[in-house]
């Protein structure tokens, strides 16, 4: 609530005084101040979650963790800042944070009217339902008449509705502002079914007190492309974000990963040459060390490692590649060339 | 010797009192308009170089989300600015009933604290510092989460009379619903009321020429209750009532009260009620004990003189602060988007400013509303402390 308050205030506050920024702007506030601020969201385990220590993990905060390694060759040189559903666009638009790298979906009218630019697609997503055994729900059709929990500010708010209308059935919304009060409603029965991204819903089932007895719903009802956002009108921050997703993508593919980069720069391959910088000054280009890329890939890795040990069978989530596997392997995911 | 009359210099126009006093306040105008509007201009600039979208057209586009309580009838196809107009009378509901309950929680409470009985006073005291000094955030926590959350699930209801049932999912009441004639019991309930009105200014007026009292009240209530009762009965009892049914996963039909209405409502009205207990004390006592030795020792019960001599007295004292915690209990309704309440905060300024990214308008808008509301509590209340004040002579 009170950081809601604080931020809006501070949009304003921003938006009135601010005075007309021009390119590159944001690099090079970034390289005076020493850090990335990087919003995430207020504990999903596997896209971003502190543990009791307060170390973040997850492919979300990987992200960040990345963009801190291209631009200051430390991949530690990041503030994450949590933040709810309602409250990180406000974030972005005000300057709190440089890139906001929380299980946000890619759509028309946040590209457009709310100023803001997606650098890219971490995690192809799809929303979905949580419902407790006990119910005896085999699908999403049998649905007609549940009170259903929703995050305030989502995407899922709108699909949800959408989809209820096309099949002509009802239901009764229950918006909580935070993914973990939602969490405890479905727990408490005070709603049937919890609707959000799929890998939301396993990640928020493993914090349920009781995992087994809830079960994920076969029904996919909407595409929900995750990926980094930054704010509209600074194309040079845009471009270095974007391609430090793709230098992790095109590594994987390349397979060039954590353990092999040092040894890869020695490759004949003239993609891995300039992926890792040893052959031309593609790395300059972006106004970054040329080597960029490495640095990425040797602290943070390739996307195939950061989903494996995120959501992937290196973690509790389990989560297979599905279309998030890269082109060549069935899935989607597909950069362009470094060149 | 004679003295000549001294005519002073006259002095220069700016240090003339009535130049200077124009002079400053149009210079600070003009420095306000400009540094609104330069904050005007700015915002503007800022927000086309951000690419985010201005101005207010958001308001009739379609929602597209639904909310879990409206007054109005509104679906996912309705505009954003049907959502304000919902977002608004959920909050009006929910101050409104919180007024109320708070009002006649905390008369009870502030008249019990001063009750000869040790133990109804120290209860009563014990209530005031309890509420009052935990934190309300908390104390609607306490209500939602705490005491709502331990209601059964919907298939094993708690019911009166198989009517009314308390589950998790709220409160379901049966729902009158008006069958053609029901107007008849309306309309006979109007016309006892006007006859109530007539009654008792008759009755006053003649037991101040006559001095014989003529029992108004029990005779008005008779006319309230009987009038419309034989209009029911006469026009053939059209109304039924829509019970609720369990249907699936929930109930359908009747009235619901949801639990983050309830439990909001509870905190509001209970935590509001506190403070309205001590300015009740406080008023009552402001009354010198003279007018209660005087009233009773002209015969008056103590009830009566409570409600003829002290009350009518306490409240010139008590009504400018009770309009403060009025106004409190409005704006502190806001705390609802804590437990996902939909009203003007959580929904309007909440969904509505995250789903179309206008932030400056709706929260714009939203203070307008809080601010509107105040202003129109306030000017009520002064209004109601004018009648009630003392007239001097």
């Amino acid at each position: 609530m009170n950081r809601f308050k604080t931020l809006t205030t501070a949009t304003t506050v921003l938006l009135l005084t601010a005075g007309a920024a021009h390119a590159g702007a944001t690099l090079n506030a970034i390289k005076e101040r020493g850090f990335i601020k990087c919003g995430v969201s207020d504990g999903l385990p596997g896209f971003s979650f502190a543990d009791e220590k307060g170390n973040y993990s997850g492919i979300d905060v990987d992200v960040c963790r990345a963009v801190a390694a291209a631009v200051f060759g430390d991949s530690t040189k990041v503030k994450f800042t949590p933040l709810t559903a309602k409250e990180r666009f406000t974030a972005l638009q005000s300057g709190e944070i440089d890139v906001l790298s929380r299980n946000t979906t890619w759509t028309s009218n946040r590209d457009s009217a709310q100023g803001m630019n997606f650098a890219g697609v971490t995690y192809y997503d799809g929303q979905g339902f949580l419902v407790n055994k006990k119910l005896g729900v085999k699908s999403a059709k049998e649905l007609d008449g549940a009170t259903v929990c929703i995050n305030a500010g989502t995407t899922h708010e709108l699909n949800l509705s959408d989809y209820f209308r096309a099949n002509k059935k009802k239901f009764t919304p229950l918006t909580y502002e935070k993914s973990d009060e939602s969490a405890k409603s479905l727990e408490a029965g005070r709603c049937d079914v919890l609707t959000s991204d799929q890998s939301q819903l396993y990640a928020q089932r493993i914090k349920l007190a009781k995992p087994d007895d809830y079960v994920v719903l076969p029904e996919v009802i909407s595409k929900e492309p995750l990926g980094p956002v930054v704010r509209h009108g600074d194309d040079e921050w845009l471009d270095i974000v974007k391609w430090t997703l793709y230098a992790m993508v095109n590594a994987e593919e390349l397979g060039v990963n954590s353990k092999n980069v040092e040894e890869m720069k020695k490759s004949t391959n003239p993609d891995v040459k300039r992926l890792l910088g040893v052959e031309g000054d593609k790395g300059k280009e972006f106004g970054l060390a040329n080597d960029w890329m490495a640095v990425v890939i040797r602290q943070v890795g390739n996307y195939g490692e950061i989903f494996e040990r995120n959501v992937g069978k290196d973690s509790p989530l389990k989560i297979a590649r599905g279309l998030n596997a890269l082109w060549n392997q069935g899935g989607l995911q597909y950069a362009p060339p470094v060149r | 010797m004679a003295e000549h009359p001294v005519t002073p210099a006259k002095p220069p126009f700016w240090n003339n009192p009535q130049v200077r006093a124009v002079l400053f306040q149009a210079i600070a105008l003009i420095a306000t308009v400009a540094l609104g509007l330069h904050i005007f201009d700015n915002t503007q600039d800022n927000l086309r170089r951000l690419g985010i979208a201005s101005g207010f057209g958001f308001l009739s586009s379609p929602s597209g989300f639904d909310l879990v309580q409206s007054l109005i009838p509104y679906s996912a196809a309705s505009s954003y600015g049907r959502v304000f107009w919902v977002a608004l009378l959920n909050t009006l509901l929910v101050s409104a009933l919180g007024i109320v309950l708070a009002t006649i929680i905390g008369f009870v409470i502030g008249i019990a604290r001063l009750s000869r009985n040790w133990l109804i006073s120290r209860l009563a005291l014990v209530y005031i510092e309890v509420f009052r000094n935990i934190p309300l955030l908390l104390q609607i926590f306490f209500w939602y989460f705490a005491v709502l959350r331990a209601m059964p699930p919907p298939r094993q209801s708690l019911s009166l009379g198989d009517a009314v049932f308390l589950n998790i999912r709220g409160l379901y009441l049966p729902a009158p619903e008006f069958q053609p004639g029901f107007g008849w019991v309306l309309a006979a309930f109007g016309l006892a009321v006007v006859l109530a009105i007539a009654l008792t200014r008759w009755a006053k007026r003649r037991q101040a020429a006559t001095g014989q009292p003529f029992p108004a009240l029990s005779a008005s209530l008779a006319l309230l209750l009987g009038l419309p009762l034989l209009a029911f009965w006469l026009a053939g009892s059209p109304l039924v009532w829509q019970v609720p049914e369990l249907q699936g996963f929930n109930f359908r039909g009747g009235w619901a009260v949801i639990p983050e209405m309830a439990s909001l409502l509870l905190a509001l009205s209970i935590y509001t009620a506190a403070f309205i207990a001590e300015i009740v004390r406080a008023g009552i006592q402001a009354v010198s004990h003279g007018q209660t030795e005087a009233s009773l020792s002209l015969g008056l019960n103590p009830g009566l003189t409570l409600r003829l001599i002290i009350l009518p007295q306490a409240l010139r004292v008590i009504i400018p602060p009770l309009t403060n915690q009025y106004l409190n209990l409005t704006k502190n309704s806001s705390l609802a988007a804590a437990i996902g309440y939909p009203d003007l905060v959580s929904a309007f300024a909440g969904t509505v400013l995250n789903q179309t990214g206008q932030a400056i308008e709706c929260i714009a808008i939203t203070m307008a509303v809080y601010l509107t509301i105040s202003l129109l509590i306030s000017l009520l209340m002064n209004g109601y402390n004018r009648r009630v004040a003392l007239v001097e002579r």
